[in-house]
């Protein structure tokens, strides 16, 4: 049985291109209605914790799956299979790139790439702003649902980035420190 | 300061990578347990630390790995990870940055997978991730501030237009990041035609 989730893991990793959500679909085929090994009431509490939590939600699935149905081992051979796929593409891909990176045909092509990629990241930035200040996305929210504690967290922050190059690792755990402090008080 | 961290091209060999595998598996490991959300987030992190701090790598070089990472099958943290590793220390550099990047994730939800229940109706834990979310749109933000000056710095209008259409089509549009990557590879491609053309030369 161990075999046949670690197959099915390498599925989901195989297929999900784009990350993060397109690995969902995926993983609840494999799980809920091929092998029948989750409830799908259990299926959407793992999807909350994946999102609760942090790293990458399909390593999370496969993490909780495994160690629910054989423990640690479980959960360390699904990451496997998880990983596996990714691991060997990227890796052929990251020899073809430092191999070919400095040819100015490659550059060029390249060079009209990295605009897009500052774009992809500037919008992953938006939905998550709009998630922790209006608790929606962008496209149906109002101004008078902002949570003021959270935009001041961000102004704040920022500011401490900007202007003192504080560690992005302090501003993430001080904002949940400060936060949940404030939201104590108040 | 910024030209002096592009400029420096480090290699494993140097006596300041004496202990890059250790550092690789810290960095890593710390951006992993800390990133909340989807894989841009990471990415965010990984320039910050690995471009702004550590100066490994190049900003074109994070904007690349980063395209490459969200084109290939699979969670865009490990990618870019194997991406990365490989650029540092070879195979044995995936296989430590990889590790670095699983380990939280793998080790939380074991644990939470254990008493889950009472961690989904924990209302303090609820805040905090709340709350959290701010703190992680500030370093996207700083991140997107640095990379967007950058590309208005190169002048080029083809660039800068891209750039803001790409966000328009995705923030507002949903349209898939591998539609635009992929559009932007092709106009990548024509723009090379167009330029060999000119000059007269052949691929």
């Amino acid at each position: 049985m161990i075999f046949k989730l670690f197959l099915s893991f390498i599925q989901v990793g195989l297929f999900s291109v784009g990350g993060g959500y397109a690995a969902i679909p995926l993983i609840q085929q494999q799980i809920v209605e091929v092998h029948k090994l989750m409830t799908m009431a259990e299926f959407t509490d793992l999807i909350t914790i994946a999102e609760m939590t942090p790293g990458p939600i399909s390593i999370n699935s496969a993490t909780f799956v495994g160690t629910r149905l054989a423990g640690v081992f479980g959960s360390i051979v699904c990451t496997l299979g998880v990983i596996l796929p990714s691991f060997c593409i990227c890796l052929a891909l990251a020899y073809f790139y430092y191999k070919y990176r400095n040819f100015s045909g490659v550059q060029t092509i390249l060079s009209a790439l990295r605009p897009a990629v500052v774009a992809l990241i500037a919008s992953a930035g938006i939905s998550i702003l709009m998630l922790g200040l209006f608790g929606t996305d962008h496209n149906n929210f109002a101004f008078s649902d902002i949570r003021v504690i959270e935009a001041l967290l961000f102004i704040g922050g920022l500011f401490l980035l900007r202007k003192y190059k504080v560690n992005a690792i302090a501003i993430i755990f001080g904002s949940g420190v400060i936060g949940t402090i404030l939201y104590a008080i108040f | 300061m910024e030209q002096n961290v592009t400029k420096q091209s480090m290699h494993p060999s140097d006596p300041q990578h004496k202990h890059v595998l250790w550092q690789l598996f810290k960095a890593t490991f710390f951006l992993s347990a800390f990133t909340f959300g989807g894989g841009f987030v990471i990415v965010s992190l990984m320039k910050k630390k690995f471009v702004e701090e550590l100066g490994w790598l190049t900003e074109d070089e994070m904007l690349d790995i980063t395209a490459i990472a969200q084109s290939s099958p699979g969670p865009i943290p490990i990618n870019a990870s194997v991406i990365l590793g490989y650029r540092m220390k070879g195979l044995l550099g995936s296989l430590i940055a990889v590790l670095g990047t699983s380990l939280p994730p793998m080790v939380i939800i074991s644990v939470i997978s254990v008493f889950y229940q009472q961690f989904r109706e924990n209302a303090v834990i609820a805040t905090a991730l709340q709350v959290m979310r701010a703190g992680v749109a500030a370093v996207i933000f700083d991140v997107v501030l640095n990379l967007a000056k950058n590309v208005c710095k190169t002048k080029r209008y083809i660039y800068i237009g891209l750039m803001i259409i790409a966000f328009v089509l995705t923030c507002f549009f949903k349209v898939s990041a591998m539609l635009i990557i992929l559009s932007c590879v092709a106009i990548g491609i024509i723009d090379l035609i167009v330029h060999l053309k000119k000059k007269g030369e052949t691929v």
